[in-house]
């Protein structure tokens, strides 16, 4: 009892100096300390068809790493949907892991906190240099003319996935290449139960991203040249009106799709119950749900008329995942040796190739395996006609507000609410305006 | 550490012998004065307590209190301290009811109105029901009392995603049941998303609740004389005015204590609606809880968010205190 109270005294004393520490929140220095020079914790996002996947993919490597440099690395992959609020959390309380993935759009949201390690000069000579990634792969990993918030680790676009055999039955000989063939053809495929084209109306990034790219061949940004939200421009209002049409006027994606957010579309597209999915490096998803390689095929995704480029034939967004390191690190050569481990040749060839993904490491992406035709198209469209989200601070609010604003209109258009301008518009206007700072 | 090991005992047998009784001291062998001995053992104990009081409740609060004053956004998360003042700017924001922001709070605040109304009294009712049924003894009660405790043994988040399953449109366990079995819907409803969602709310808070309020209430029951019971029968009243006579007045001391507690939680409840839902909940089952950690965690407004839980506190304290202040001077009237 003497030593439980005696125990208790001293934890009680220690959490209160840390409380009255950690009231500080955070450090101002620039780097973090070495002083546990043999450990490291790292945060993964969740790449592969389930974490425990990822957890089998990782390990390894890391091992590898351990071998190399004698550090241990404590693994742990985080679901999508935890992770930017396990990094707020991180970050509020400045204990974080040493080294981090994080989705290239929250890059400029991220930064803004200061909690991230810039990358300088200085610290992408540490990994060998900034040259030997990508331009629009480091363009994404932050605010442009201030150092990079994070180093690109897999870089990835969007493709449109096919059924062939679905197509095939409907008499469909090629996949559509502009938004007026897919409806044609999507109302062909979309009978007997089955649905032509795949949505996840409840999950509000992946909202983002089909908007933001439609908004781009209507020429709208969702953010000024002062960075300011613009989410009620024509261009914006008549995006967010396309993409929902497919399920409210166009009668292409099923009703039930207003509430997926968990994938469940890729499983419907693994299924067979529906024969397109907009996506990104789907591959092992599919092969994980027992589809094989040969039934379906990849196309890009369609522009409103010809042939995807540049300006506002541009059809995906530049999306990947970037390895950051918390600033206040504790293994500060550590964590830049391992974003060094993990960004080498080697490694990414190893690790884009596992993951579907291209590498975002110039010298990588020369190895035969991303020549395959599904990385082929992605690689095309990350390096022709692909288009980084607005990097700005407000960049998660953006996500957030839109991407509910669109998950409110599938609702409406499941329930058989009309989806029209003006509702739309209204919803996006009220989307804006909650946006503060 | 071996300071503190060392200093405890000490500190131990100081204590102990002060317990030993005051007389002591009389006896003529005072170390430390006595006075001081004697007066300040009571706080010494109860010194842990405070401090952890200190540590679990009051300093975030105030940290909350802080927060709510200044301009905390994402620029200033990891060095909040740096966050500049903005006096009652965030408070005007949240109460500006005809902008957005205050609009939807508003909204919300209803929303969790209604719903707290009927997850609390129909999670009562099932409870009250439930314990009296189940007073009498009869061959499998113990098993019914035990199973009608697994929503309150399992964890929530495995519970509500259960849920959150069973309630999907395509393939979800309640259409299946309403519309494929029983033919009782039309087509297929919508439960996640849209109008119904508040029920889908307000059916997993009262499944998850009752079995608290059966649980108090039981207990509560085992206190009532049996004596009452039989009197009452000797004097001819039925089932129903036992219950009206005898079980419900006795119950009231805990049901008043039950039914608070109940509000404060439901009328808090998070885990619920962030399960069932993801982070952006449909407007129809938007409670407050949900609503403020949007506007801290996701837009990244802490400080309006945490003006948006001030109020939020305020007004528990205030429904709280006059609640408490009605039912006491109820018990006073009725025992005088």
């Amino acid at each position: 009892m003497r030593h439980l109270r005696a125990a208790a005294a001293i934890t009680l004393a220690l959490s209160v100096a840390a409380g009255v520490t950690g009231c500080g929140g955070g450090t101002s220095s620039d780097g973090g300390s070495n002083e546990s020079p043999r450990t490291l914790t790292y945060w993964a996002s969740n790449q592969g068809p389930s974490i425990e996947a990822d957890k089998k993919i990782l390990t390894p490597e890391l091992k590898k790493f351990e071998k190399e440099t004698g550090i241990k690395v404590k693994l742990e992959v985080v679901p999508w949907a935890d992770l930017l609020n396990r990094i707020l959390a991180a970050t509020t309380s400045g204990q974080g892991p040493d080294v981090l993935n994080i989705g290239n759009t929250w890059s400029a949201s991220l930064q803004a906190t200061g909690a991230l390690l810039p990358w300088d000069d200085e610290n992408f000579e540490a990994i060998g240099g900034r040259d030997r990634f990508i331009d629009s792969a480091v363009a994404s990993a932050g605010k442009e003319g201030e150092p990079p918030a994070a180093v690109p680790l897999y870089s990835l676009s969007y493709a449109l996935y096919y059924n062939k055999k679905m197509f095939a039955d409907a008499g469909i000989t090629a996949p559509p290449a502009t938004w007026d063939q897919l409806v044609e053809d999507g109302r062909k495929l979309s009978k007997d139960g089955k649905w032509a084209l795949g949505a996840e109306g409840s999950n509000l990034s992946n909202n983002i991203h089909q908007t933001f790219v439609l908004g781009q061949q209507h020429g709208a940004d969702f953010f000024d040249e002062e960075g300011k939200a613009d989410f009620t421009s024509d261009g914006a209002v008549a995006a967010v009106k396309q993409y929902v049409d497919f399920m409210a006027k166009d009668k292409i994606v099923a009703p039930g799709n207003a509430e997926y957010a968990q994938n469940q579309s890729l499983t419907d597209f693994a299924k067979g119950r529906t024969a397109m999915v907009l996506w990104q490096a789907a591959a092992t998803t599919f092969a994980a749900q027992g589809m094989k390689p040969e039934d379906w095929g990849v196309a890009p995704v369609p522009v409103p008329a010809g042939a995807p480029g540049a300006g506002k034939q541009t059809n995906s967004m530049v999306a990947g995942i970037n390895m950051a390191v918390f600033r206040n690190t504790r293994n500060i050569d550590g964590a830049k040796k391992f974003v060094k481990f993990m960004t080498s040749d080697e490694e990414q060839k190893i690790l884009c190739k596992t993951y579907g993904s291209i590498p975002p490491v110039k010298a990588a992406q020369s190895d035969p395996a991303f020549a395959a035709p599904e990385l082929k198209v992605l690689r095309d469209t990350l390096a022709t006609s692909a288009a980084p989200l607005p990097q700005v601070p407000n960049e998660s609010q953006f996500e957030t507000a839109v991407g509910t604003a669109v998950k409110e209109l599938f609702a409406d258009a499941a329930a058989g609410t009309p989806v029209t301008t003006e509702s739309v518009r209204a919803r996006l206007e009220k989307a804006q305006q909650t946006m503060q700072g | 550490m071996t300071t503190t090991v060392t200093t405890d005992p000490g500190t131990d047998r100081s204590s102990r012998g002060t317990s030993r009784g005051s007389g002591g001291a009389r006896r003529g062998m005072p170390r430390i004065p006595d006075r001081i001995r004697r007066g300040g053992l009571p706080y010494l104990l109860l010194l842990p307590a405070v401090l952890l009081e200190l540590l679990i409740h009051l300093i975030p609060m105030i940290v909350g209190i802080v927060m709510s004053f200044r301009q905390l956004t994402q620029f200033f998360i990891s060095n909040w301290g740096a966050a500049p003042w903005t006096g009652l700017e965030n408070y005007e924001i949240a109460v500006d009811f005809d902008a957005p922001i205050g609009e939807a709070l508003l909204h919300s605040f209803f929303v969790t109105c209604v719903f707290t109304f009927f997850a609390v009294g129909l999670a009562w009712l099932f409870g009250v029901t439930a314990a009296i049924m189940l007073q009498e003894s009869f061959r499998g009660r113990g098993f019914l009392r035990a199973l009608f405790l697994v929503p309150y043994a399992l964890p929530v988040y495995a519970a509500v995603i259960t849920w959150a399953f069973m309630f999907q449109r395509d393939n979800g366990l309640v259409n299946h049941v309403l519309h494929d079995q029983l033919g009782i819907t039309d087509q297929p409803s919508f439960w996640l998303i849209g109008d119904n969602s508040i029920y889908a709310l307000i059916v997993v808070s009262v499944w998850k609740g009752w079995p608290f309020a059966f649980l108090m209430l039981m207990a509560a029951l085992q206190n009532i004389p049996r004596e009452l019971y039989e009197a009452a029968a000797i004097d001819g009243a039925g089932v129903r005015q036992q219950i009206r006579r005898i079980t419900m007045p006795s119950l009231r001391p805990v049901n008043q204590v039950l039914v608070l507690v109940l509000f404060l939680w439901t009328f808090n409840d998070f885990n619920t609606p962030y399960v069932l839902f993801g982070k952006a909940a449909p407007a129809d089952a938007d409670l407050i809880s949900i609503h403020i950690y949007q506007s801290s965690f996701v837009t990244w407004n802490f400080g309006t968010g945490s003006a948006m839980s001030v109020l939020l506190l305020l007004f528990l304290l205030v429904v709280t205190a006059v609640y408490l202040f009605l039912t006491s001077r109820g018990r006073k009237g009725s025992h005088a």
